[in-house]
């Protein structure tokens, strides 16, 4: 206990996080196994898993690197559709399911990566609210590209930006058919693998923000003429987030896609993006673990409002715009403050707030 | 010929997203806020002139009037309820809100007017013109479109150099301490700003629904992101920049979906957007502002 307490805040924090994450799982997976949840919600479970993901890395962009982010749902389409095609390719080389989820995971990982490199590198000249509607731009770009992608497989892969004619095969399969997206899926995602790619997420969000690189990051986001002047070069900092973020959610994507049997390039629109941003927002900008909470609860609660059939979302909307006119309020605000810092001066340094209080008197 | 028609099409379509994008412009301009639901003000326009026109069997001139009041109307008083009390917070705090204020708008639309599309009647009862021996036929609408957007953009400059309002406008988004200061009335002004874009919005909304005449409720989302990019191209704040945005960005789409394909035209439209920003990052009229440390 005394080791506990001795760690720094930053890690008690995370330790924390790891350890909401861990009982979630372990009565998540105890109340499926006793039936004791309905079945919409155990198909709830992986998507709750990848969104988490989705969360946490771009957290690691607009909460961390101080960059507003609208395109991340492209990277997740990148990421969800070479994983198709990779686990489709590897089908008879690796015969295990949870490897291949992996090596296509990881594979899905790279590509995203390199998408998010490509889209960074022109992105990172720029700032504010620009950068924000070029990230938008890419995220429509490349949902447009996926649309037109014609992928087959006959031992060989093959591509085309016209039709599934044009593919030029013998027998073989198509496996991406521009807007109809992939179908026959083969499902290889489960809860298990969802909550390890959580746990990864988490462990490479976190270990790089609590590292000299994220503190870097995040000197550039507090002032970036500051951190340009003691020697930070910014650019990288900034580009190394958006990448690490893209990739992360590439693993996410795959990981979504093989959870269903078919999915379509336009489930990773805008709207998608804009999914994940609020999870963000809500949970609190560059906090983590609220982050994780509102990406569980905002899947969640939609499905648990359909019995309102179609009222469902506008009620999503008045929630959402409710919360943030409270959460700017300025009286509650103040008020918040007050707990906060009433909470913490009793916890720890009481003499400290004593004494100020007093200077206060004089 | 048809190089002619597609250009015709392209500066009407243009004329629509100039149109849009002349609102969103100047609401960035002094709230400093994407408005993401300006493009489904578009939509409610295109409904209230649609239910005047076929329910109520207005003549389009009292229905266009009608959607104007309407939109006008809405914008001030979601800017009142929603965008007022968010003055002081932090930029992603208002833009999470428009995307609030954007799905409620699309889902109340939803639940009023039903999912299922609306053949919208064009405004204009006339047939379309035809010239060189009807090798080239010209939509009315097309032609109404462009004056409106040329009448638009001339009132909108004569309105923020000449008028007392205008200039207010101007100085707001300048500085607004400083305009708070000389005695103009701040929020009075934001309000005003809403109130012109949310006006200019329906009147899109009645145009783009005219010529291409599906009316539903995410009608306007993917104009109002294109006009939004339209705006940024231009260079974001600036009027003649969003009308040469808004003309530049609907040629090129018509030129895309005509010469490479409809699939790919988005990408390609998006891809301008990219490639204007990075070789001039305050767009193609805006003023470039230097940091000072």
């Amino acid at each position: 206990m005394d080791r506990l307490k001795n760690l720094s805040k930053a890690s008690r924090d995370t330790l924390i996080t790891y350890a909401i994450v861990i009982v979630a799982f372990v009565i998540m997976q105890a109340l499926a196994s006793m039936h004791a949840i309905s079945s919409s919600m155990i198909g709830l479970l992986v998507p709750i898993t990848a969104y988490i993901c989705l969360s946490i890395s771009l957290n690691l962009v607009v909460g961390i690197s101080g960059e507003l982010s609208l395109g991340h749902a492209g990277f997740m389409s990148v990421g969800a559709f070479t994983g198709l095609v990779a686990a489709q390719v590897l089908a008879p080389a690796i015969t295990s399911g949870p490897v291949r989820l992996l090596v296509a995971m990881l594979i899905a990982g790279c590509f995203a990566a390199l998408a998010g490199v490509l889209v960074g590198i022109p992105v990172m000249r720029l700032q504010g609210d620009y950068l924000a509607i070029v990230t938008l731009a890419f995220g429509e770009i490349i949902k447009n590209l996926l649309n037109n992608l014609y992928v087959g497989y006959d031992g060989s892969l093959h591509f085309s930006m016209k039709d599934t004619a044009s593919l030029g095969m013998n027998g073989g399969k198509v496996l991406i058919n521009g807007p109809q997206g992939a179908v026959g899926i083969e499902k290889l995602s489960s809860f298990i693998a969802g909550f390890l790619l959580v746990l990864f997420t988490l462990f490479v969000v976190t270990n790089l923000v609590n590292s000299r690189s994220g503190r870097a990051i995040m000197a550039v986001r507090d002032n970036r003429i500051a951190a340009e002047s003691v020697g930070i070069d910014t650019t990288k900092y900034r580009l190394m987030a958006f990448v690490v973020a893209a990739a992360l959610a590439g693993m996410a994507g795959a990981l979504y896609a093989m959870n269903f049997s078919s999915i379509v390039p336009k489930k990773f629109d805008f709207n998608t993006s804009i999914l994940i941003l609020v999870f963000v927002v809500l949970g609190g900008m560059g906090n983590i673990r609220g982050g994780i909470i509102s990406a569980a609860l905002l899947t969640i609660l939609p499905e648990k409002l359909r019995f309102i059939g179609d009222f469902r979302m506008l009620i999503y909307a008045i929630v959402l715009i409710a919360v943030m006119l409270f959460s700017n309020n300025a009286q509650v605000r103040m008020a918040i403050d007050g707990l906060r810092g009433r909470l913490s001066r009793k916890d720890d340094d009481e003499a400290l707030g004593d004494a100020i209080e007093g200077g206060d008197a004089q | 010929m048809g190089f002619i028609t597609n250009m015709i099409n392209g500066i009407s379509l243009g004329s629509v997203y100039a149109i849009i994008a002349l609102g969103y412009t100047m609401v960035y301009g002094i709230a400093k806020m994407l408005n993401f639901a300006h493009g489904d003000v578009i939509m409610v326009g295109g409904y209230i002139c649609f239910i005047a026109m076929n329910n109520l069997g207005l003549p389009p001139v009292v229905a266009v009037l009608l959607s104007i009041v309407g939109c006008t109307c809405l914008g001030i008083v979601v800017e009142r309820l929603a965008y007022k009390p968010l003055r002081e917070a932090p930029s992603l705090a208002v833009l999470i809100t428009a995307i609030g204020v954007s799905y409620f708008l699309q889902n109340t639309a939803l639940l009023v007017w039903g999912a299922d599309p609306k053949a919208f009647r064009s405004i204009l009862d006339l047939p379309s013109i035809k010239l060189f021996n009807g090798q080239l036929t010209v939509s009315p609408i097309s032609l109404v479109t462009v004056a409106a957007c040329v009448a638009i953009m001339v009132g909108l400059t004569l309105f923020t150099t000449r008028t007392k309002m205008g200039k207010a406008m101007r100085a707001c988004s300048e500085d607004k301490g400083a305009a708070q200061l000389m005695g103009i009335n701040v929020n009075t002004t934001i309000s005003m700003v809403f109130a012109i874009g949310s006006g200019l919005a329906a009147i899109a909304g009645v145009l783009l629904c005219s010529t291409y005449p599906t009316l539903m409720p995410t009608t306007g989302s993917l104009p109002g992101i294109k006009a939004f990019t339209a705006a940024v191209i231009g260079g974001i704040g600036s009027i003649p920049g969003a009308a040469l945005g808004g003309v530049l960005l609907g040629i090129i789409e018509i030129f895309a979906k005509a010469y490479i394909g409809t699939q790919l035209a988005d990408a390609i439209v998006f891809a301008v957007l990219i490639v204007v920003l990075l070789i001039r990052p305050a767009g193609l009229l805006g003023k470039e502002i230097h940091e000072k440390v």
